[in-house]
C-alpha cells in the first residue's frame, strides 16, 4: 500500500487534483482510500455526488466521544468503489483543527480502515501550519508528498514552506517528496519558472496540468472529469497525472531555499520587480507626485 | 501471604517482607536494571564537582523545578472571596491536580469546579462545556460568585473566556448579573504565583466595575498574595486590630483553608465579603503583603483605581517594625503597648537561641517572597545563606535579594541561583555542604540524599502537619520561624552526639 498526500496553498485546486488524479487510478483498477484532512470537508465531494459528508469529528462532538463511533459510519464509498472519509473539524475560528486531524487519523488506525488497498490519499488544508497538519507527514503515514502549486508567488511560497515540512520529518519518519503538480493559473512562462522551483528543491515538476472549464462544468454536476466527460482532453491529462504517480520512482528529500532564494527566482522570472526597479518606480511616484 | 488479617502490617514493614523482597529482586532482573554496585557507582559520582559542572550545563530539561502552575495560584486567589467557587475551564485531571495539591498540604476539603474538557471540546473549543459547566456549578453548588480561569489545553486552542462567559450568560447558564470574573493562566508562562495575580485582578476588576464613588471610604484594602499559612492572615488581621487600621483583607482564605469542625459540612467558609471586595475602589490605599505575586494587581490599582499602593514583606524584626510604622503613618495612630511588648519577646528569644545558630550555614529555597522573607529574618539572626534558589525567579527578585545579602556581613557567601531546580541544588549540597537546608516538603529528597537536615518553612507541606496553622510573620511569626530553626539545629546537635561513649560526651541536658 502507498500512501500519498497532497499539500498546498489554499485554493490552489488540491481537492480538485486530487479527487481527479484519483478517479485515474481507480480507473486503472487501483484500490483507493481518500482521507480528507480539512474541517470544510469538501476533499471527496466529486466522489460522493454530494456536498459534505459525516466527518469523523461531526459524529464525534455528537456521541461525546471518537471512541463511540463505528468505522462504517463514517467511511463511505464512491466512485469506482474509491472509500472516502473526512476528518471534519471545529468552526471557523474556535477550537484547533490540528488536533482534530490527530484525531480522526488515530481513529483511522485503530479502527483498521487501512486494510486490503492499493493506495490511501491524504488531501490536506493549506500549509503545515502546525504539528496537527503535518500529520499525515509522520512516521508511519504517508511517503509521498505531492505539493498542487501554481506559477503564483503565494502559491511558489507555499509550496517552499511546505518542503521545509516534509525536511523536518524525512529523516526520523522516512517522508519524501514526490513532485510538484503545476495546477495552472496562465502565468507567464508557467511550466519554466516551475521547473526552475522543482529544481531548486531538488524534485520534478511531475506535470503541468492547463486551466479548462470542463474542471468546472464536471465541479457543478459534483464530479470528476473523468467521469463527467472521459473522453475530453482534460480526463486524459489527470489519467497521465495519475500513471505517472503510480510509476513515480523519483522520491526525494527536499531542498527548500531561503526567501532570499526564491524571491531572487520569481525577479528571475519577472515575478518580482529587482531593487533597481522598485528604486525607478519609487522615484517616477516622486516625480509624478512632484509634477502634479 | 504477607498479610495476617489479624496482624496486619503497615507499608512501613509489609514491603521488607521476603515474598516483596524476592519480588522486587525478580522485577530487578526482569527489566535488565543495572546491579546494585553499578547505581552506587554512578549514585556517588553525582556528588561530584564534575557532575556539578555537567549538571549546571544542563539546557534542555529541568528536573524538580520548585513550582507549580499558573491555575493553581488562580484558584487560591479565588477562595478567598465569599462563597466563591474556582471553576477551570480544561481538562478533569489538572483540576483534580489542584484540588489534591490543596488537600494535602490544608488537610481541608478543596472546592474546585472543571469545565471537563475532553478530546472532542479540544478540537471543537470549550464553548459548550462552559455553558454547561457554569449552569452545573450555579445550580449545584449555589456560589455567591464563579471565579474561573484556564489550562493549557484551553489556552492552545485560544478559548475566549471574555466572549465564552457572555455566551453563557445569554444562554441562561447564569443571571446575568450574577459575578463570573475570569483570567487567562496558561501554565506554560510564569508559575502559580502569576496565576494568582491574573486571577486577583480579575476579581478585583470585575467586582469594582461602576463602583467609584466621589468620596474614600476611609478605609486600607491589604492582598496577603500566594499565602499558604492560615496563620498569617489571623496574624494580619491580629496586627491591623491592633493598630486600629479600618480595613479590608482582599482574598481572605483563613476561614476556607482552616475550617473548624462544628459536625456539621458547609461548601463555604468566610473570605471577603464580596460587597466589601467591591467597594475596595473607594478605599484609601492598597497594601500587599508580598512584592512578586501581585505586580500587575498593584499596578492596575494605581492605574485604574487612582490609589496609593505599597508592597510590605513583614518577616523579621526591622521589616515587622517598617510595617506597623507604615500603618501608623496612615492611620495617624501609635503602635500599641501590646506589640511592643510582642516585639520584646521575640528579640528576647532570638537573643536566647542567637548562640546556636549565629554563623551557621543555610541553604534555602522556594516562591521569591518566601525566600526574601526567610533572608530578612535569617540575617538578623546571623545565619549565612550560601545558596538561594528560586525556580521562578525574575530579575527584580535577583537583584532585591543580592542587594540585601550584600548589605550585611552574613551574606557574603551567598549565591542567588534563579531559574534553578532542585536537581541543581542536589548538586549545590554535596559540593558545598551547608548546616541545614529550608524549604518544602519536596525537600526530603534531598536530606535523603545529601543528610542535610530539613527544616519545612515554605508550599507545599505534605508530609508534616500542622505547619500551616502557625504565622510566618509579624513578632509572633519571628517567634515561630526561630522555633522550627533552633529547635531542628539542636535535633540535629543530639543524633550526632548520641552514640554511648563515643560522641555523647556532648550529648547534653541543657542546650
Amino acid at each position: 500500500m502507498r500512501q500519498i498526500a497532497f499539500y498546498g496553498k489554499g485554493g490552489i485546486g488540491k481537492s480538485t487534483t486530487s479527487q481527479n488524479t484519483i478517479a485515474a487510478l481507480a480507473e486503472l483498477g487501483q484500490r483507493v482510500m481518500i482521507v480528507g484532512c480539512d474541517p470544510k470537508a469538501d476533499s471527496t465531494r466529486l466522489m460522493l455526488h454530494c456536498k459534505a459528508q459525516t466527518t469523523i469529528l461531526h459524529l464525534a462532538a455528537e456521541r461525546g466521544a471518537v471512541e463511540d463511533l463505528e468505522l462504517e459510519e463514517v467511511l463511505l464509498t464512491g466512485y469506482r468503489d474509491v472509500k472516502c472519509v473526512e476528518s471534519g473539524g471545529p468552526e471557523p475560528g474556535v477550537g484547533c483543527a490540528g488536533r482534530g486531524i490527530i484525531t480522526a487519523i488515530n481513529f483511522l488506525e485503530e479502527e483498521g480502515a487501512y486494510e486490503d488497498l492499493d493506495f490511501v490519499s491524504y488531501d490536506v488544508l493549506g500549509d503545515v501550519v502546525c504539528g496537527g497538519f503535518a500529520m499525515p507527514i509522520r512516521e508511519g503515514k504517508a511517503q509521498e508528498i505531492y505539493i498542487v502549486t501554481s506559477g503564483e508567488m503565494m502559491a511558489m511560497y507555499a509550496a517552499n514552506n511546505i518542503a521545509r515540512g516534509i525536511l523536518k520529518y524525512a529523516h526520523s519518519g522516512g517522508v519524501r517528496l514526490g513532485g510538484l503538480i503545476c495546477n495552472s493559473r496562465k502565468v507567464d512562462r508557467e511550466i519554466e519558472l516551475i521547473e526552475a522551483l522543482a529544481d531548486r528543491l531538488g524534485t520534478q515538476m511531475i506535470h503541468f496540468v492547463p486551466r479548462d472549464n470542463q474542471v468546472q462544468h464536471a465541479e457543478l454536476r459534483r464530479q470528476t472529469v473523468i467521469e463527467y466527460s472521459p473522453d475530453h482532453n482534460q480526463a486524459n491529462e489527470y489519467r497521465a497525472l495519475g500513471k505517472k504517480i503510480l510509476e513515480n520512482k523519483n522520491l526525494v528529500i527536499p531542498t527548500p531555499i531561503s526567501m532570499d532564494e526564491l524571491e531572487d527566482l520569481l525577479i528571475e522570472f519577472g515575478l518580482l520587480g529587482g531593487e533597481e526597479e522598485y528604486q525607478k518606480v519609487l522615484e517616477a511616484d516622486k516625480a509624478a507626485a512632484a509634477k502634479a | 501471604m504477607a498479610q495476617d488479617p489479624n496482624n496486619i502490617k503497615d507499608h512501613v514493614e509489609l514491603f521488607h517482607q521476603p515474598e516483596y523482597q524476592e519480588l522486587f529482586e525478580r522485577k530487578q532482573k526482569c527489566e535488565g536494571m543495572a546491579p546494585p554496585e553499578e547505581v552506587a557507582k554512578y549514585a556517588e559520582w553525582t556528588k561530584t564537582w564534575e557532575y556539578r559542572e555537567k549538571n549546571f550545563a544542563r539546557e534542555h530539561s529541568v528536573i524538580n523545578p520548585a513550582k507549580a502552575c499558573q491555575p493553581l495560584g488562580a484558584i487560591l486567589a479565588a477562595v478567598g472571596f465569599e462563597e466563591t467557587l474556582p471553576f477551570v475551564q480544561g481538562s478533569q485531571g489538572c483540576v483534580a491536580y489542584f484540588r489534591t495539591h490543596f488537600s494535602r498540604h490544608f488537610k481541608e476539603p478543596f472546592n474546585a469546579a472543571s469545565s471537563s474538557m475532553t478530546e472532542d471540546a479540544a478540537v471543537f473549543g470549550g464553548l459548550k462545556n462552559m455553558i454547561d459547566g457554569l449552569a452545573n456549578s450555579y445550580t449545584l453548588y449555589k456560589p455567591k460568585m464563579i471565579a474561573v480561569c484556564t489550562t493549557c489545553m484551553a489556552e492552545v486552542i485560544g478559548d475566549d473566556l471574555g466572549a465564552f462567559i457572555g455566551n453563557a450568560k445569554n444562554e441562561g447558564a447564569v443571571p446575568k448579573d450574577f459575578p463570573v470574573p475570569f483570567a487567562h493562566t496558561p501554565s506554560f508562562v510564569g508559575s502559580h504565583i502569576t496565576g494568582y495575580d491574573n486571577m486577583m485582578k480579575g476579581i478585583l476588576s470585575n467586582l469594582t466595575k461602576d463602583q467609584k464613588k466621589e468620596t474614600t471610604n476611609g478605609k486600607i484594602n491589604f492582598i496577603p498574595g500566594f499565602e499558604t499559612y492560615s496563620g498569617n492572615l489571623r496574624e494580619l488581621k491580629h496586627l491591623i486590630g491592633a493598630m486600629g487600621v479600618n480595613a479590608t483583607v482582599l482574598a481572605d482564605n483563613e476561614h476556607n483553608l482552616d475550617s473548624a469542625n462544628t459536625g456539621e459540612y458547609k461548601m463555604y467558609h468566610g473570605g471577603t465579603p464580596l460587597a466589601e471586595a467591591a467597594d475596595s475602589i473607594n478605599a484609601e490605599a492598597t497594601f500587599a503583603l508580598q512584592t512578586y505575586t501581585t505586580p500587575k494587581t498593584l499596578q492596575y490599582i494605581e492605574k485604574e483605581w487612582g490609589q496609593k499602593t505599597a508592597a510590605f514583606r513583614p518577616w523579621g524584626i526591622k521589616a515587622t517594625d517598617e510595617f506597623l510604622m507604615a500603618l501608623s503613618e496612615a492611620t495617624g495612630n501609635p503602635i500599641p503597648a501590646e506589640l511592643e511588648l510582642e516585639r520584646g519577646r521575640a528579640v528576647d528569644a532570638m537573643t536566647d537561641s542567637q548562640a546556636w545558630v549565629h554563623g551557621k550555614k543555610a541553604a534555602i529555597y522556594g516562591d521569591p517572597d518566601l525566600v526574601m522573607g526567610m533572608l530578612q529574618f535569617m540575617l538578623e539572626l546571623g545565619i549565612e545563606p550560601v545558596h538561594v534558589l528560586v525556580t521562578n525567579s525574575t530579575k527584580e527578585f535577583e537583584a532585591e535579594a543580592k542587594a540585601l545579602l550584600e548589605s550585611s556581613p552574613y551574606g557574603q557567601q551567598a549565591t542567588v541561583w534563579g531559574g534553578k531546580d532542585l536537581w541543581h541544588l542536589r548538586s549545590l549540597l554535596f559540593t558545598e555542604p551547608v548546616d541545614f537546608l529550608i524549604g518544602n516538603s519536596y525537600g526530603k529528597y534531598l536530606w535523603r540524599d545529601t543528610k542535610t537536615p530539613l527544616i519545612r518553612i515554605g508550599y507545599p507541606l505534605f508530609d508534616r502537619h500542622h505547619l500551616h496553622r502557625y504565622s510566618t510573620i509579624g513578632y509572633n511569626g519571628a517567634i515561630n520561624l526561630l522555633n522550627w530553626i533552633v529547635n531542628s539545629v539542636l535535633d540535629e546537635l543530639d543524633r550526632n552526639t548520641i552514640i554511648p561513649s563515643k560522641t555523647d560526651i556532648s550529648y547534653d541536658l541543657v542546650r
